[in-house]
């Protein structure tokens, strides 16, 4: 076994060294009864070949997006990703290093989470953001955790265009936090306007939360929510799953949101079937003690050299146990990494350039395909680069058909909102040509035209 | 400078500014498509006022900057391929690197979590053998591979045994902890609305069944072991004590974080336990990355499988799916389906493993650890002498008698070569040293890191001076944490970059 050193002469002189005749009896610790005498019934080992055989094999059982045209958003996205990127995650020294405890030795983690939590910090248009969480909808339930310490209060505003895994993993996180969750509406141009919360704000809302871009791609505007939910006392949360909105939208920091926490995958983050992913979370310092999961500061060392430490641990689970402001210990570190490389490349220039190449080519297709007959845009209102298209027929017969033309057409979104019958939700990034967009249309036009016709 | 035998008194150490302060305006390191499209200078459809006015901080740098900046970062850390990481109950292995040519393969990463279940039933078919197999070397009957790490794993097992008991009519008040165990367990019980009831460990160091007993009632839902615990003992009265707890209509958790132990030669579903997390991270070699992103799926005994969250990985007449059809899962705790990247790396590490080899990794790593455990006991104190397993826990209860603290042992171990224990932890030792040099290190690894650790200690006694100004040889000397606490700065800005400048000046002035 090649990860296992060990000769046997060396087995043997370390059983002398600790006095046992062979590492069985080392076992003997384990009552006798428990101890497993039989192997564990698992496949045979195979060697490096044969390994790399069979996981070929299984990859071979899916069909990937660089096979495909695909048009899939909600909440993950195809961008493409500089070559350096993985290059440089890839080193052993990133890759095989833990949590960065020994700050000394750690110098390299602990300046790249910095840099992170100033890009993040930045983007987001608060005063500081955290090492990582584990994802957006994750972030988000932390980020409604932290409202409630904050403010003492018992009550979630959620907006029901937030992201239905998001909601819905909030809604576990807070399961046993004694606390009222109140889900208000979408106007009918999809956005969420003052009037819609107004019923529900009262001196008892620790916090409203709002998704922007939204979860059908719209483009939300907190500040006109901002003055209303601060002036009942309440915290307003911001929250995004396509973190490349950032470079072209206004931040939720600056519409005053208090809290701003999203999905970071965009920026680097392969899509890998959902994860790893990374959470990013920013607030106001004024809030830092009540802030989840780990968090860089500068420092010196002893000679005057700047260096940098985990700060603050007194918040984290490892000093203040069940008192901790999350148990949240291992965090999403490599991706935070990432990010920070990702968005060095970009520079706030290609980074604002790919913003507006999403929007144009989102837009671009969503103009050919809503001119379609029986082809509607559900809502009108700004989106950034993905929308919602409601059809007269069953989507579900429609993406069928587009898969046998090699397209992923989109995201049904009925499970999830059965108001919005028949209806898709469909994204574009930079990954989509122009000419596979025509391709779309023309498939989709030949697909309503057959079914017109029957 | 003193001599060192071991690598680490590197001469090739740069200095390398924050990124913020590297690059020129106008200088750009991306590669974006011209656009085929109208559009970009035209207006947008969006309100001026939603629009981006001023530029975010980012840096404005070429290509080779930021490889030649984050390569030298790279270089001022310490690592697993670096050098020895005997780090307690983190299980700092060997990450194999067939692992990440595998998890690399575009088959994966290209994979949307959208799709459709037909475009992607490779990606499933390894979960849902991950599942069986972890079900498998657990000895548990179900598993659920969504929790992102071990502390939502822990999160995740909990409200299941809450679900549970609130099926059976009362979701109950308490959980019972011992004192050593890791600081997830509590606050994971407080996001699940427990009270945490905390277990003394006994003299032994293990679990007296009695402490359980007496702490034992009808309110209490849970108890939370970690096996083999943080002294690296194993729990010699886990039956008895899962009895117990279950006698009561309790539910009994293990924390998994020391399954490297175990994996082949002892499977914690015979000992009672009800729900165990692992962590990919530790036991099957997926690579820590400096803090995440790490794995912590979940496995059960029958009685809590209607409880995993949703979706939960099935097979029927060849074809897999995600059952999402569950009236009684406690929900979904992440997005999509767990960290699916570490998943792959794991279930190619078992498959090259097998049977055999996984029971070598608990044996050799349980060997490891006595043999570090023997070679230093005459020199460190050892609070538990008896035989562990995959770590060996000290104290500096010696050393202090002539003033050295373990955190001034553990920081002179870096001019030799090595990263340090685990420090301070856990809690019941006082100044704890808890060391777990993991089965893919040599023998001769292990006399070397011995033979410095002894080193150190003579310097204790002769030149202590050498370990108080600890460590010396790094690129960075001993950090100033203290002042981090009381005037921290989270992230870099041109004006509080100035005033930091300044109190550096100060400080240098003032030695």
């Amino acid at each position: 076994m090649r990860y296992l050193p060990h000769t046997p002469e060396e087995i043997q002189k370390m059983c002398q060294d600790i006095d046992v005749q062979n590492i069985d009896e080392l076992f003997q610790v384990i009552p006798e009864a428990l101890q497993l005498k039989q192997l564990l019934d698992l496949e045979p080992p195979l060697c490096e070949i044969d390994l790399l055989k069979h996981m070929r094999e299984l990859n071979h059982k899916n069909k990937n997006l660089l096979q495909v045209d695909a048009f899939l958003g909600a909440g993950a996205y195809h961008h493409y990703i500089p070559v350096a990127v993985n290059s440089l995650v890839s080193r052993g020294e990133f890759l095989t290093a833990y949590t960065p405890y020994q700050p000394e030795i750690s110098q390299g983690t602990l300046q790249a989470i910095f840099e992170f939590q100033t890009m993040v910090a930045s983007l987001t248009g608060m005063e500081l953001a955290n090492a990582s969480n584990y994802d957006g909808a994750s972030a988000l339930a932390e980020a409604a955790l932290m409202a409630l310490r904050v403010t003492k209060r018992k009550k979630i505003l959620l907006a029901k265009s937030i992201h239905p895994q998001y909601r819905h993993v909030l809604k576990t996180y807070l399961l046993h936090q004694n606390v009222e969750i109140q889900e208000f509406d979408w106007s009918e141009n999809g956005r969420v306007t003052p009037a819609l919360i107004k019923e529900y704000l009262d001196d008892q809302v620790a916090a409203v939360c709002i998704q922007s871009p939204n979860f059908f791609g719209i483009v939300e505007n907190l500040s006109q929510l901002e003055s209303q939910v601060h002036q009942a006392g309440a915290l307003l949360i911001g929250c995004f799953s396509e973190a490349v909105s950032l470079g072209m939208l206004k931040s939720m920091g600056d519409q005053g949101a208090d809290i701003v926490v999203g999905e970071g995958q965009s920026f680097g983050n392969s899509l890998n079937l959902g994860g790893p992913y990374i959470g990013l979370f920013a607030t106001r310092e004024k809030f830092v003690r009540q802030m989840p999961g780990r968090l860089v500061s500068e420092t010196i060392d002893s000679e005057g050299n700047r260096g940098y430490v985990l700060a603050l641990a007194t918040r984290e689970q490892h000093i203040r146990r069940e008192k901790a402001t999350s148990n949240i210990c291992t965090n999403q570190g490599l991706c935070a990494l990432t990010t920070a490389v990702y968005l060095s490349l970009m520079g706030p220039k290609g980074l604002a350039r790919l913003a507006r190449q999403n929007y144009d080519s989102s837009h671009y297709l969503q103009r050919s395909l809503s001119a379609l007959p029986g082809v509607e845009l559900k809502f009108a209102s700004p989106f950034f680069n993905e929308f919602v298209l409601q059809f007269e027929m069953p989507v579900k017969d429609i993406l069928f058909k587009l898969k046998e033309k090699n397209i992923f057409g989109g995201v049904m979104i009925e499970q999830d909102f059965p108001q919005l019958k028949n209806c898709l939700l469909v994204c574009a990034t930079e990954m989509n040509s122009k000419k596979q967009m025509d391709h779309y249309m023309q498939a989709l036009s030949e697909i309503l035209n057959s079914e017109g016709s029957l | 400078m003193t001599q060192h035998p071991g690598p680490g008194d590197s001469g090739l150490i740069f200095n390398e500014p924050v990124i913020f302060e590297r690059g020129a305006p106008g200088r750009k390191g991306y590669s974006l498509p011209e656009s085929e499209l109208s559009g970009g200078e035209a207006e947008v459809d969006i309100e001026k006022e939603l629009l981006r006015e001023q530029e975010p901080l980012l840096p404005e740098v070429s290509e080779f900057d930021v490889i030649r900046h984050f390569t030298r970062l790279s270089q001022w850390n310490y690592s697993i391929d670096t050098g020895f990481y005997p780090l307690g109950s983190c299980t700092m292995k060997y990450n194999p690197k067939v692992n990440e040519a595998v998890a690399s393969m575009p088959g994966w990463t290209q994979l949307h979590p959208l799709q459709d279940e037909d475009s992607i039933q490779g990606a499933l078919e390894l979960m849902f053998h991950l599942q069986q197999d972890l079900a498998k070397i657990s000895g548990m009957d179900a598993a659920s591979l969504q929790p992102a790490a071990g502390a939502q794993g822990e999160f995740t097992g909990l409200l299941m045994i809450r679900a549970y008991l609130e099926s059976k009519g009362n979701p109950r008040k308490k959980v019972l902890i011992p004192d050593s165990a890791h600081g997830t367990n509590p606050a994971s019980c407080a996001a699940c609305g427990y009270e945490v009831v905390t277990l003394k460990s006994s003299s032994t160091g293990v679990l007296d069944p009695e402490t359980v007993r007496q702490a034992m009632d009808e309110d209490v839902a849970a108890l939370m072991v970690t096996n083999p615990n943080t002294l690296g003992l194993f729990e010699t009265h886990i039956q008895e004590i899962t009895k117990i707890v279950h006698d009561q209509g309790g539910l009994v958790y293990c924390d998994g974080a020391n399954q490297n132990a175990l994996i082949g030669k002892a499977r914690v579903g015979d000992m009672g336990i009800d729900v165990l997390h692992f962590n990919l991270h530790k036991t099957f070699t997926t690579p820590h990355g400096g803090g995440g992103p790490g794995s912590g799926p979940v496995a059960v005994k029958k009685i809590l499988e209607p409880f995993l969250p949703t979706p939960v990985i099935a097979h029927k007449e060849g074809h897999y799916y995600f059952d999402k059809n569950r009236s009684q899962s406690v929900g979904r705790v992440k997005s999509f389906y767990g960290n699916f990247g570490m998943l792959i790396r794991a279930y190619t590490y078992i498959r090259e493993m097998g049977a055999e080899g996984l029971k070598q990794v608990a044996e050799r790593a349980v060997l490891n650890a006595n043999y570090v455990r023997v070679k230093l006991q005459d020199d460190l104190h050892l609070p538990y002498p008896q035989i562990c397993m995959h770590e060996v826990v000290f104290s500096d209860k010696k050393q202090s008698e002539v003033g050295i603290k373990t955190m001034q042992i553990a920081k002179r171990l870096i001019d030799y070569g090595y990263h340090p224990p685990t420090v301070y932890f856990p809690l019941i030792v006082a100044g704890a040293l808890m060391i777990e040099p993991t089965e893919t290190e040599s023998l001769h690894t292990l006399d070397s890191f011995i033979a410095a650790f002894k080193q150190i200690l003579e310097e204790c006694e002769i030149k202590p001076r050498l370990i108080l100004d600890a460590p010396e040889v790094t690129h960075i000397r001993r950090l100033d944490e203290v002042r981090a606490a009381k005037q921290p700065h989270y992230i870099y800005t041109t004006k509080s970059e100035k005033q930091f400048k300044k109190h550096i000046l100060k400080f240098l002035n003032s030695l």
